[in-house]
């Protein structure tokens, strides 16, 4: 395979610490756009994103982040920004310092770094307190004035390990749209996140991983399809509950068709789920039923994870 | 002009001038280095090592008023000489640079902040070489200064015959070559202990073993003792002290090295480990919770 410029590719890769496994033979590639890594805790989430920003280094394989690897640093960085869950900072700095003096370090001079640090603070909402110590900060302030220092040289792959932890429901929403805004521009967002009803709302894709392995990794619906063993659950509001539910259930692949307790609505089990929108259609063309409203049930990260991973998709 | 642009015209810039990119970001992490190292509580104990000899001379010109004849001098140059070759070259350098050198990427790792410095786009040998030119920059100036104050307070004290000996006779004489080996046991103690704390987690019990080394070198050949620190700066000072105790009996005396080559030995022993350290750098992963 060879590396693409636009993607970040995963090959093979492993990490063992001592005897301890870390991740085993990953190998994904992932297009821009926002991905979310779900798993539980100890599944090798951030030892994914360190391996990928080169903290630490594979045991075997390799890993290529626009046809760039971090044996490159000087590229490499320049378009990488890392918002790590290292609740750690510089003694005695303060919020415009630790973001003014790593882009020095990336060549710019003062004026520019200096317009990059407030547009940074700015974007990230600390800029009232950009003067303050660090070590005086909230958790959320902490956690947003290192967004903004991961944010702040404008990078084409921005990864991110549990940024939404600390963050109020404000904050929280601010964050998100900055994250859909930048995977607007093109570029790679990755963020690991525990909260699955908000990985859901912004996610492109989702990497599903257990105990060191990538048990799924694609597009949330992609995902949903490959998950055989649970069939797919759809709601259909409609004018007829009893007669679809009839209908439903002389199809194979049908599982179960439930009329809930509103009595317009039948939530259908089933192994196709194309097969089973043809047949919808069918009966709407025919005039039998009218139908209000048809919706996926369990297409989301919180029934993926369910499903493959196996618990309610609490904290990962 | 956008951020976007600024970062595009600062990619470009490194491309053409790799070079000056590594210059200028050397320049800011010798800045932030100093700033985090020298001026800041955690080093109060090196303040004292350097300046521990300081407080005693000055508390003998203040106290002891005899002994304040000229013909004391040849005597308190000795002394002089003892302060710089026994205490600083062998103890007060050895020790500080062992503070200040290993803290340099072991503090970080300890206060879980390394992973900013592996984060941006500085190659990691450049990394080694800023780190080393502050840690050069504190233990030098620290250290300057304290020899130079030792050297005023010894020759102060005799008046006027002090002054003469300074300027007219072999004082200042004297004194450049003191700085210039201060300045060389800096680096070369630095460059040792930086490469230490890459190689081991705890760098306390190699540089004992390195303190021991320095210290027995003397009895072993000659070609062994070209392997330390203090063989060269001997060279370099001005003034021989006279062996004694019960290590003379076993030193092994090796012919002494010119100026040049001593000096050159020193930078080349410094460059080579320094070598050394930008390859161990590669090493390092952050696991902060491993170490």
């Amino acid at each position: 395979m060879t590396p693409g410029a636009r993607q970040i590719v995963f090959e093979n890769v492993s990490k063992f610490y001592g005897e301890v496994l870390g991740v085993n033979k990953v190998s994904f590639s992932l297009e821009p756009g926002i991905t979310s890594l779900v798993g539980p805790n100890g599944s090798g989430k951030t030892t994914l994103m360190n391996l990928l920003t080169g903290l630490i280094k594979p045991s075997h394989g390799s890993i290529h982040v626009l046809g760039l690897t971090t044996r490159q640093p000087v590229e490499f960085f320049r378009q990488v920004g890392y918002c790590t869950q290292f609740d750690s900072f510089p003694p005695g700095t303060n919020g415009y310092d630790f973001i003014y003096w790593p882009l020095r370090l990336h060549g710019f001079a003062h004026d520019q770094a200096a317009k990059l640090t407030n547009e940074a603070l700015e974007r990230a909402g600390m800029a009232q307190v950009a003067r303050r110590k660090v070590a005086g900060y909230s958790k959320g302030m902490r956690q947003r004035i290192r967004l903004a220092q991961a944010i702040a040289h404008h990078p084409s792959v921005l990864v991110l390990d549990e940024p939404l932890n600390g963050l109020d429901p404000m904050a929280r929403a601010e964050s998100i749209a900055l994250f859909q805004a930048i995977a607007k521009q093109g570029m790679h967002v990755i963020i690991s996140s525990h909260i699955l009803e908000e990985v859901d709302r912004i996610s492109d894709r989702v990497v599903l991983m257990s105990s060191g392995y990538v048990v799924a990794e694609g597009q949330i619906r992609e995902v949903r399809r490959e998950v055989r063993d649970h069939p797919m659950q759809i709601l259909v509001r409609c004018s007829n509950a009893a007669k679809l539910a009839s209908a439903a259930f002389e199809l194979d692949h049908v599982v179960e068709a439930k009329i809930l307790t509103d009595g317009q609505s039948v939530l259908v089990r089933t192994r196709d789920s194309e097969q089973f929108y043809l047949l919808l259609n069918k009966i709407v063309s025919a005039g039998l039923l009218d139908v209000d409203a048809v919706a996926p049930a369990d297409d989301d990260v919180n029934s993926i994870y369910q499903y493959l991973i196996g618990s309610d998709g609490g904290p990962a | 002009m956008s951020a976007q642009n600024l970062a595009a015209q600062a990619q470009k810039w490194t491309k053409e001038q790799p070079w000056r990119l590594y210059a200028s970001q050397i320049t800011v992490l010798v800045r932030n280095e100093v700033r985090r190292n020298l001026f800041t509580r955690r080093r109060i104990w090196v303040y004292l090592l350097a300046l521990i000899p300081v407080l005693l001379l000055l508390g003998h010109n203040v106290f002891d008023r005899s002994n304040r004849d000229a013909s004391q001098i040849d005597n308190d140059t000795v002394v002089l000489a003892g302060i710089i070759q026994l205490y600083y070259f062998r103890l007060g350098i050895f020790f500080a640079c062992m503070g200040i050198f290993t803290w340099l990427f072991r503090g970080e790792i300890v206060e879980r902040t390394l992973h900013y410095q592996f984060l941006v786009p500085v190659r990691k040998e450049v990394l080694v070489v800023g780190k080393f030119l502050a840690g050069a920059i504190i233990s030098i100036l620290l250290f300057e200064t304290a020899v130079i104050a030792c050297f005023y307070l010894t020759y102060t004290r005799f008046g006027s015959a002090g002054t003469f000996y300074v300027f007219n006779g072999p004082g200042l004489g004297q004194l450049g070559p003191y700085c210039l080996a201060t300045a060389l046991a800096c680096v070369g103690y630095g460059a040792l202990f930086l490469a230490l704390s890459l190689l081991f987690k705890n760098p306390i019990v190699p540089g004992a073993l390195l303190l021991g080394w320095e210290t027995i070198a003397p009895i072993f050949p000659a070609w062994a003792q070209r392997l330390t620190v203090t063989f060269y700066l001997k060279d370099l000072c001005p003034v021989i002290l006279p062996s004694s105790g019960p290590m003379a009996i076993f030193t092994v005396v090796a012919e002494p090295v010119s100026l040049f080559v001593a000096v050159i030995g020193l930078l080349c022993l410094a460059v080579a480990v320094l070598v050394l350290s930008c390859f161990l750098i590669h090493r390092i992963e952050i696991t902060y919770t491993a170490e």
